[in-house]
This record gives structure tokens, C-alpha cells and sequence, in this order.
């Protein structure tokens, strides 16, 4: 189901092996890093891809509220993601919806795997990703504020998480799909990875591609989120310099 | 052979490798998998012999045996009070630890000897695996702390404050002539006539907490303010100088 025929859609979203906003099959839109964006919360971080803008916040680990949730053997870890009404060309409705409700979840697992939830016993350890501005790839941006936003928390984890999306459109696989290309390309794939490691946590895709184009989607996801990883750790570096200086 | 990959005090982020080989072993903030020591903390590498650690830089604070801290009585029940130690958890201050009398509780109202709102400075007597804590008063530097004000600040930057053998704490106190107890919880407690400096002081240390020579700073800091070394502290009792117990000193 090629976009080209649907209404709105241009002819090609690829001329010459440039893409519509000028990128490469492999290029990234720009990222804008930086975490410690909120004070009143234990951590924070704000993720953008181009003009796809995530904030995300962390509070705990805290006192589990509702009480029957905690697990007296290790603390729960609850993502939530929201968009803002404003975040899309049409406004959405405020609160949650099916598909906020889904990304949550689909993120609370993805960090679970990193985080040692051991370490606070019957805690609670809240996570809020907020789009403030949506161009694709929002869960992306939401998943990689949210590692960032954990590790300035001070929370315990493994690794951080990375994650890009890959999609395939007119007929090729492309990185970091955005606009247009979201809208009539033909596969949109999320992936994240553990540390840069070829290690997935969450993978979700829609459309049809075959054997090959899948595990070419898959290689273009892996160097991605090492790419993502990269800045990131840059991006918390950069906030603590100096922390490492000798007192 | 083993290789140490990181040095001391450098910053670190967490999943970063610290040490390759067995001869490392991974101590508190750091974990092993397979053959790597790496970080669970973006914070500071601590290396001791072949102990490798990692300070985080953020962070709430956990209740540890031993520690004394500041907390505040949350809630008062038939035989034990609850505490509130800045914490995610809250801790147990039985009657039995509270004070060394024969309390009869058909007899006393509990609120006579700690109410709601009061401040302490006490030790945590036990922790549980399931993080169930239980305090005591029963050592030298327990006591209630009447009047003043408390101040928080991160946990992992106590050590900070309270500098090496507790020199900064002292700078403090005998510059602004105030009395400070600060708890491994984060918690501070001042009082005296120039608290509002303090405690502004504390803060400025806390900002400050990675730089070097910062005791000598404060001091020179609160020299301009016009306070010089020896106003007299009046301690709450007479004779009973904290003694603080410093992290940076020694690792777990």
C-alpha cells in the first residue's frame, strides 16, 4: 500500500536518494538534548527529533499510593505518557486515550528491564513523558527522555535505553521516519535497544515487509539507537561536568 | 588479566564498564555481569583496593543500620511511634527504644513524651530486607530538637556538609554561632539567631558539592558576611559534641 494515489500524498517521498526534508536514507533529524529541565522532580530530560518534543519527569522511588500496588518484593515502576492537546495540527483530547494508554505501557516495560526495581523494596517509581510538540517517533522521544530522566533521578539501572523508529518508504528502508513519510510511508517500526547493544526492548511495527527488508530494518534500528545512545550519554555528560572534578 | 578501566572519581553513567576480569569486585552503586564491573549510577567512581563503587549524584535517601538521622513523628500508636525520615519509607520508633523508663501506656498518653510535629535526632537500629525500618534512641547523640528549622538537601551530598572529621559543619557553626545537627537522611536542623546564613550556607555547599577546596571558600564566603572564627556555639546539652560518621571516609 504505497502512499503515492492517497490523498495529499506527494508523488515520490524519495528523489535522487534524498528524502523530502533533504535527509539520506540513514540520517537522523537533528536531536536536542538535556536533562534537569524540571526541579520538582527527582530527574528529569527533555528528548527532541527534530521537531518532535518530549519532556519527561521522574518522582520516586516514593511511597507506593494506591497501597495494594506496591510489591513487597520490589518497587513498581509506572510510565505514563501524555500528549498535550496542542502537540498535533489537529487538537486532541486532553487525558488519556487507547493509544496513550498502550504507549505507557509498552514504555514501563521497555525501562523495567533496565532499572533494578530490587533495590526499593514496596516503592514506587513514577515516570511522566509529555509531548509537547508531535512530528512522528513520539514514543521514541518519549522513551529516551524517560532513561535519561531515570539516570538523573539517581535511580539504579543497567544500561540506558535508546530508541529510533525505521520505516520503509517508497519501497526503501529509511531511519528516523517524520511528516509526510509518517503519514503515507508504508511501514513505521519503533525499536529500542539496551546500552547500544543489539539488545531489544521494545519493538512494534505496522505494514508489511518481507524476511529481508525486516532484518534490514532491524540493523537500521540497532545502528539508530546507537547513534541515540551516544548523545545521550553525551547530553548527561555534559550536564555534570565538573562533578567529576577532583574536591 | 584483570583491567581497571575507570579512575577515581571519575564521572560515570550507568551501564558504564568499570573493570574487566575477576580481580575487581563490584562494591555499593556497581554490579558484575559476566567478566565486566559496571556502574548502576551516573555518579562518582570510589575505588578502594580492589573494591570498585560508584557514588550517584542524585537520589533518595535509603535507611541504613547505624545511621543517624533527623526525623519528624508522623503519627503516634498504642506502643510505637511512625516516622517521617525523608525517605520512601517511613520507620518505627518503639516505645521500648524511646526511653528508658517504665512507661505504662494504660496510664501515659504517648504525645507526652513525643507528639506529632516533633523533631529527633535518632538512630536507625534496623533495616529489614523488606526495607521495614525500626529507630532508637538509645545512643549518646539522640535527642529531641525543640525549636529551629529544618532544611533538606540531597542525601549523597551529606558528607559534603559535614566535611572531612566534620570540618565544615564546624566552620559553620563557629562562624554563625548556630547550632546545626545534620542527618545522614538529609535533613538539617539550625538554630540561632543568624539560621537564615546557615542555612544558605548549607545550600551554597550542596550547589557546590563537586568543587574543590570548598571548605576554605565557605569559611572565606562567610567571612565577608562579617562573621570571623569563634562565636560561641551554646550547644543543646553541654559536653555532647556530634560525632559524625563520614561516608567519604569509609565504603561499604
Amino acid at each position: 500500500m504505497s502512499g503515492a494515489g492517497k490523498f495529499g500524498a506527494p508523488e515520490h517521498l524519495i528523489v535522487n536518494g534524498k528524502r523530502l526534508d533533504g535527509r539520506g536514507l540513514m540520517d537522523m533529524r537533528p536531536l536536542t538534548l538535556d536533562v534537569r529541565m524540571v526541579h520538582h522532580s527527582n530527574g528529569s530530560a527533555v528528548f527532541k527529533f527534530g521537531n518532535t518534543n518530549a519532556l519527561a519527569a521522574v518522582q520516586g522511588p516514593r511511597e507506593t499510593h494506591p497501597k495494594w500496588m506496591a510489591d513487597p518484593l520490589k518497587a513498581v515502576l509506572r510510565c505514563k505518557y501524555f500528549m498535550a492537546p496542542f502537540a498535533t495540527t489537529e487538537r486532541s483530547r486532553p487525558g488519556t486515550s487507547r493509544r496513550s494508554t498502550e504507549i505507557s505501557k509498552v514504555i514501563t516495560e521497555a525501562l523495567a528491564n533496565v532499572v533494578f526495581l530490587e533495590d526499593y523494596p514496596k516503592a514506587a517509581i513514577d515516570i511522566f513523558a509529555e509531548i509537547l510538540e508531535a512530528n512522528a517517533s513520539t514514543r521514541c522521544a518519549g522513551l529516551n527522555a524517560a532513561a535519561m530522566a531515570l539516570a538523573d533521578a539517581g535511580i539504579p539501572m543497567r544500561d540506558l535505553v535508546s530508541c529510533v523508529s525505521v520505516g520503509k518508504i517508497d519501497g526503501q528502508i529509511a531511519l528516523d521516519v517524520a511528516g509526510l513519510e509518517d503519514n503515507f510511508g508504508e511501514v513505521d517500526c519503533a525499536i529500542a535497544t539496551v546500552g547500544g547493544s543489539d539488545r531489544v526492548v521494545l519493538l512494534q511495527m505496522d505494514g508489511i515487509v518481507t524476511r529481508e527488508e525486516f532484518s534490514k530494518l532491524l540493523k537500521f534500528g540497532a545502528e539508530g539507537c546507537a547513534r541515540v545512545y551516544e548523545k545521550q550519554k553525551e547530553a548527561l555528560r555534559k550536564r555534570y561536568m565538573g562533578e567529576s572534578a577532583e574536591k | 588479566m584483570s583491567e581497571l578501566l575507570a579512575k577515581e572519581r571519575q564521572l560515570v553513567l550507568p551501564g558504564e564498564v568499570l573493570a574487566k576480569g575477576l580481580d575487581y569486585l563490584p562494591s555499593g552503586g556497581t554490579f558484575r555481569t559476566g567478566q565486566e564491573v559496571k556502574s548502576k549510577f551516573l555518579g562518582l567512581v570510589r575505588l578502594k583496593e580492589k573494591f570498585l563503587g560508584v557514588i550517584p549524584l542524585a537520589g533518595v535517601y535509603v535507611p541504613k543500620t547505624g545511621d543517624g538521622i533527623v526525623a519528624m513523628v508522623s503519627e503516634i500508636q498504642s506502643s510505637f511511634w511512625i516516622m517521617d525520615i525523608n525517605s520512601p519509607y517511613d520507620a518505627i520508633l518503639p516505645l521500648s527504644e524511646a526511653t528508658a523508663e517504665y512507661v505504662d501506656t494504660a496510664e501515659t498518653d504517648l504525645s507526652s513524651i513525643f507528639d506529632i510535629g516533633d523533631i529527633v535526632f535518632i538512630k536507625v537500629f534496623n533495616v529489614a530486607r523488606s526495607k521495614h525500618t525500626s529507630l532508637t534512641m538509645n545512643d549518646y547523640r539522640a535527642k529531641k530538637l525543640v525549636g529551629g528549622r529544618l532544611i533538606k538537601i540531597t542525601p549523597t551530598k551529606v558528607p559534603r556538609v559535614i566535611g572531612k572529621e566534620g570540618t565544615m559543619v564546624e566552620t559553620i557553626k563557629n562562624r554563625t554561632g548556630c547550632q546545626i545537627v545534620v542527618g545522614q537522611n538529609g535533613v538539617v536542623w539550625l538554630k540561632g539567631q543568624k539560621e537564615a546564613l546557615a542555612a544558605k550556607t548549607i545550600l551554597t555547599i550542596e550547589k557546590e558539592a563537586h568543587t574543590s577546596g570548598l571548605t576554605d571558600r565557605i569559611a572565606k564566603m562567610l567571612e565577608q558576611e562579617g562573621l570571623s572564627a569563634g562565636a560561641p556555639v551554646v550547644d543543646v546539652e553541654e559536653g555532647k559534641r556530634e560525632n559524625y560518621r563520614n561516608e567519604n571516609e569509609e565504603m561499604k
